[in-house]
């Protein structure tokens, strides 16, 4: 029997899961939905003063999307598991935590990528500074792989449970301080007129390890879940 | 085969290890407490009050040895944890998870004794300082293994899986303390040092010393009576299993 390269697998794949995610397109949309509804209840809580929404608004669309994202995280492998095609993939000759990267990266995609779309329209919602919506993007593009990838991670770890919910937030959250805290960290420094961009080039450097190291861990847990 | 490998694969025997840590666990027990209350009496009643906050410092006694146990039984819970998922060897499964809710229940206190500390001398209940906030990152992190494990049905796959997390999550310790340490920082620096001398009165220092002791001796203590419980458990079809909780002979009825 003859298997395909695994760069021919990993495109299938890709081509699979963006279709998959085309047919159900309104789905795609609703962790932007998400995070627009959180957003708004902010102003609603304190009081529509600009001022005070701007001095928090960098953080109040982080922890926002940072929510949205996890949120969507469960339906990662969710009806892959379902139908037994993770098996599948489990069983495939080709390197387990190379499929699983390409899936992460649709997941990433059709995801945390409306997410960033949106954010524009949200910081202006919340009178963010317009100097700061640069570092804002910047940092967002580097943190939401970020969380993708430790999100899976533990997604892998949860996958055979029916309610892994908020389960599936106690593991991952913890994971999601450090990333929060630098993201944050670069647009209150670039709100405050300071350098920001150390911060920045800790996710960076956070996210090349990731990229490397969590489809490996996101293999190594998946193969402990599907025995 | 060496004494330490005859040793080590003698321990990783689920009877033999019900039976050493049986034999064992009353004199760790009634150690623990012996050197426990010495180190009571220096901390509480021998060691003079501080110059500065009085009799107040001497939450440090409970305080600091819980602080240091949070994190020493964390490192044993990932180490347990290694060696169960490259070795697979049960009995580290079942120490990774028995030193869970210890490592928990000695964080919990850290943060407790802290914050009664924390309002006489800063004021406040609690502050988002470096320190505080890790250490509430490792109660998350305890929280998060003994949730997984007991959200998998099949107890060996549960222990795997949560023995995975305590692994993801000593990378993360580190990082979320470098991060919050860069984010804010108010609690004081280390007073004892491993390296150079301790910067505290050794009329403070030997109670400090000897109750971390006791800690650590009461941590092996009941670690080891949770493991032989779910030992017990996991293994409840063997012989050795009901041998020795009916009495022996009652293996065969």
């Amino acid at each position: 029997m003859r298997y395909g390269t695994t760069a021919s697998a990993c495109a299938a794949l890709i081509r699979r899961d963006l279709v998959l995610t085309w047919r159900r397109r309104g789905d795609a949309l609703n962790p932007a939905m998400f995070a627009m509804i959180v957003v708004v209840m902010f102003p609603l809580a304190l009081g529509p003063e600009p001022n005070q929404l701007a001095r928090i608004a960098a953080g109040i669309l982080l922890v926002a999307i940072l929510l949205a994202g996890m949120l969507a995280l469960d339906n990662l492998f969710r009806s892959d598991h379902e139908d037994g095609t993770l098996e599948q993939l489990v069983l495939s000759p080709h390197p387990l935590s190379l499929l699983l990267a390409s899936r992460i990266i649709v997941h990433w995609l059709t995801t945390a990528l409306p997410l960033i779309v949106v954010a524009p329209l949200l910081a202006e919602m919340l009178h963010l500074p317009r100097s700061v919506l640069p570092v804002l993007l910047v940092a967002l593009a580097l943190a939401t792989p970020l969380l993708s990838l430790l999100g899976a991670v533990c997604v892998a770890l949860t996958v055979g449970m029916r309610r892994s919910g908020m389960l599936l937030a106690l593991l991952v959250l913890p994971l999601y301080v450090p990333v929060l805290i630098f993201a944050a960290g670069a647009c209150n420094a670039a709100q405050a007129g300071l350098p920001f961009l150390a911060p920045l080039l800790w996710l960076g450097a956070a996210l090349a390890l990731a990229l490397v190291l969590a489809p490996m861990a996101c293999a190594a847990a998946l193969r402990i879940s599907i025995t | 085969m060496n004494t330490l490998t005859l040793w080590f694969h003698q321990f990783g025997s689920p009877p033999i290890f019900h039976r050493v840590t049986a034999r064992l666990s009353p004199w760790l027990y009634a150690s623990a407490t012996l050197i426990g209350f010495i180190g009571l009496y220096g901390g509480l009643v021998l060691a003079p009050a501080d110059y500065q906050q009085s009799d107040a410092y001497r939450i440090i006694f409970v305080h600091v040895p819980c602080a240091w146990m949070s994190l020493f039984a964390y490192f044993f819970m990932a180490i347990n944890a290694f060696i169960a998922l490259v070795w697979r060897i049960k009995i580290s499964e079942i120490l990774a998870m028995a030193s869970a809710p210890i490592g928990a229940v000695f964080t919990a206190i850290t943060l407790a004794t802290g914050s009664i500390w924390g309002k006489p001398m800063w004021g406040t209940w609690w502050t988002w300082d470096a320190r505080l906030t890790s250490e509430l990152v490792l109660l998350f992190l305890y929280v998060g293994v003994i949730g997984l494990y007991n959200a998998i049905e099949d107890r060996r796959q549960a222990a795997r899986a949560a023995a995975f997390l305590a692994l993801v999550g000593i990378v993360n310790v580190p990082i979320v303390h470098f991060s919050v340490t860069w984010w804010n920082t108010l609690h004081q620096g280390s007073t004892v040092r491993l390296l150079g001398p301790s910067r505290i009165d050794s009329s403070m220092l030997w109670p400090l010393l000897l109750l971390a002791l006791a800690t650590h001796v009461w941590f092996f203590a009941s670690v080891f009576a949770r493991a032989r419980v779910s030992l017990l458990e996991l293994e409840s079809g063997k012989d050795w299993a009901r041998s020795a909780v009916l009495g022996p002979g009652a293996a065969h009825d």
